[in-house]
């Protein structure tokens, strides 16, 4: 578009950009004031409450919080299941994509069906539950993983991106000799990267994010990922239903403490995210396509 | 499967025309049969995880004990269901749910919309970038982490905000016992996760609009607001409506994770919802039926909603998402 040079066009360019500005500083603020406040001491941070650069640097939080090994183990569980899922996921859902992106597949449409009524309509948590029950996954880690392990969403959005790879790769191939596998793995998944790695990051978004499916099926605290660890430590310590689950004699934690265990959970992903942004965006979008 | 093919001179009688399509159909099925073996896993997941569970919906019409399992338990009929609409607590489960989705189409579903609107009036590339990189952060956040950040910044003892208003002369509020701030805090917490990311969808749909259109508009003197008004809105106004079907669809799909985090004994009476109910009742207090009749209830209710607007929208000429 061509640039507005008259008074109210800049006017309104400025309003603009000025809200725009305000609106990225909201969403930012919350981040820079923890990561900030879990820099310093418990003493600055009751003194000085508005940190957003810290006078005093300290590490006390952190390593109060790693002076133990709870976090070790439950930041173990949780990077377990998000390598393990998102493999394991990934290569499901590209098998499953892949033949229903094929035209040539008789049922590929009543498949098709059943899976996009699963998004429509779903039998709910307790039948859920009572299936990974009867599966004996109960306390397995596996029920962090299985239970979710397709997402209908993101098999729609790699179905749709292999159907548009031109079929006559496929034909040469065959005629090479190739059968359906090695068709898969030597010509389209190659080809196919960027979603590749785009719908990666949205499973391993979900599992390093994993909560319900922890608290439905694990009981044991043992085995337990950040994110159901972070919730005990802040939510339950923040004055609300302490005695459920802490001791009444232990003071809740400090300020800096909590903050320091938010940044431990939220890291992985903020290490990811600049760099990816971009694919999850594209990838957002090819799952908007009609299919 | 050559002996399906009829003789020639003679036109195939129809027995034999399917004979031969059945033939075809085999060869068909048989030279697959490798894409087959690669549907077994993806079937299995969505039957065991996803078909089993609708099965499993019957224990609804049962009074189910888990030692007797689904086959041996006592068939009660509609009795569940019956409850649920005597309960006065469901009533007031169902409204809590039905005043959050209320707020949701209220205050969170425009915001994408202006912030699309805003963010394509941004001119320089550099700053849309980064505006963008910034606002689709919180997506990524699980809701334990967004509902941390902000217990530690609401909490009496020494919560940003709760010095700020000290700082200001104002007195302390207790954001997250007082059920008055359960749904304020509830749609924040939405709109500051969820609004950036939802931008995308429409920023692609307004980067599909031909330039010309703005050319002519320009031409005619129309500003910049009425550019807005009279062609990105309309160019963008069918994604608009596909999207507000989804979420009329998930009326009675709030998170589950999002609320739970946020509820405790003291903001019970506004912030159980439908999910948060089904968990207390079945998981923690063992009701199984009554919290699958529950979730049975929702489930049916988001699919006669996602058709029904489906529906309607079709009538006044959009396309509908199916």
């Amino acid at each position: 578009m061509v640039e507005d040079r008259t008074l109210g066009g800049r006017i309104f360019a400025a309003v603009n950009f000025t809200l725009l500005a305000l609106i990225a500083l909201i969403t930012v603020l919350p981040f820079i004031h923890v990561v900030a406040g879990s820099f310093t001491t418990s003493a600055e941070l009751a003194a000085n409450k508005f940190v957003l650069i810290p006078k005093v640097w300290s590490f006390e939080a952190y390593e109060f919080i790693f002076s133990t090994n709870t976090i070790f183990r439950a930041l173990g569980v949780s990077i377990g299941v998000t390598l393990i899922g998102t493999a394991f996921s990934m290569f499901i859902t590209a098998l499953m994509a892949y033949a229903l992106a094929r035209r040539d597949l008789d049922g590929r449409n009543v498949v098709n069906f059943l899976v996009v009524f699963t998004m429509l309509f779903h039998g709910g948590m307790i039948p859920t539950f009572l299936v990974v029950k009867e599966l004996g996954l109960i306390n397995s880690y596996w029920a962090l993983i299985l239970p979710s392990a397709i997402s209908a969403f993101n098999m729609i959005i790699l179905k749709n991106f292999f159907q548009n790879i031109p079929d006559g790769l496929e034909e040469s191939a065959k005629i090479d000799g190739c059968n359906d596998f090695g068709i898969l793995f030597r010509i389209v998944l190659p080809l196919s990267l960027p979603s590749i790695a785009t719908i990666s990051l949205f499973y391993a978004v979900t599992y390093w994010n994993t909560y319900m499916s922890a608290i439905l099926y694990l009981d044991d605290s043992a085995k337990w990922p950040i994110q159901v660890l972070l919730r005990q430590i802040v939510v339950l310590a923040s004055g609300m239903d302490y005695s459920s689950t802490l001791d009444a004699a232990v003071p809740p934690p400090d300020q800096t403490i909590k903050m320091a265990v938010i940044v431990v959970a939220t890291l992985p992903i903020l290490m990811v995210y600049p760099f990816l942004q971009k694919h999850f965006a594209k990838g957002a979008l090819l799952g908007s396509m009609k299919g | 499967m050559q002996e399906a093919t009829a003789q020639p001179g003679i036109v195939p009688q129809p027995k034999a025309r399917k004979r031969k399509r059945n033939g075809e159909l085999k060869k068909r099925l048989w030279r697959n049969k490798l894409l087959y073996i690669m549907l077994i896993p993806g079937v299995l997941y969505f039957l065991v995880f996803k078909y089993f569970p609708m099965y499993g919906l019957i224990i609804s019409f049962q009074d189910y004990k888990p030692y007797q399992g689904i086959l041996g338990s006592e068939w009660v009929g509609m009795e569940q269901f019956k409850r649920l609409f005597t309960e006065p607590d469901f009533l007031n489960i169902l409204v809590n749910t039905l005043i959050l989705f209320g707020m949701n189409i209220i205050f969170y579903f425009p915001v994408p919309i202006i912030l699309a609107l805003m963010l394509n009036e941004l001119r320089g590339s550099f700053f849309k970038r980064t505006f963008q990189t910034l606002v689709y952060l919180p997506h990524f956040m699980s809701w334990v982490i967004v509902v941390s950040i902000t217990f530690v910044m609401v909490t009496m003892d020494g919560g940003i905000i709760n010095e700020l208003l000290t700082f200001f002369g104002f007195e302390k509020v207790n954001f997250l016992l007082n059920p008055t701030w359960f749904r304020p805090l509830y749609i924040i917490q939405v709109i500051w996760r969820e609004a950036g990311w939802g931008t995308i969808i429409y920023l692609a749909a307004i980067a599909a609009v031909d330039p010309g259109l703005y050319e002519a508009a320009r031409m005619d003197g129309a500003g910049r607001l009425r550019q807005v008004w009279h062609i990105t809105l309309p160019a963008i106004r069918s994604v608009i409506i596909t999207l507000l079907i989804l979420k009329i669809g998930s009326v009675l799909d709030l998170g589950f994770e999002h609320v739970y985090l946020m509820l405790n004994s003291m903001n019970r009476e506004v912030a159980e919802i439908i999910d948060t109910y089904v968990y207390t009742a079945g998981m923690q207090q063992g009701q199984f039926s009554y919290s699958t009749a529950i979730g049975f209830f929702k489930s049916l209710v988001g699919l006669v909603m996602v058709m029904t607007v489906n529906r309607l929208s079709k009538k006044m000429g959009e396309e509908g998402v199916y």
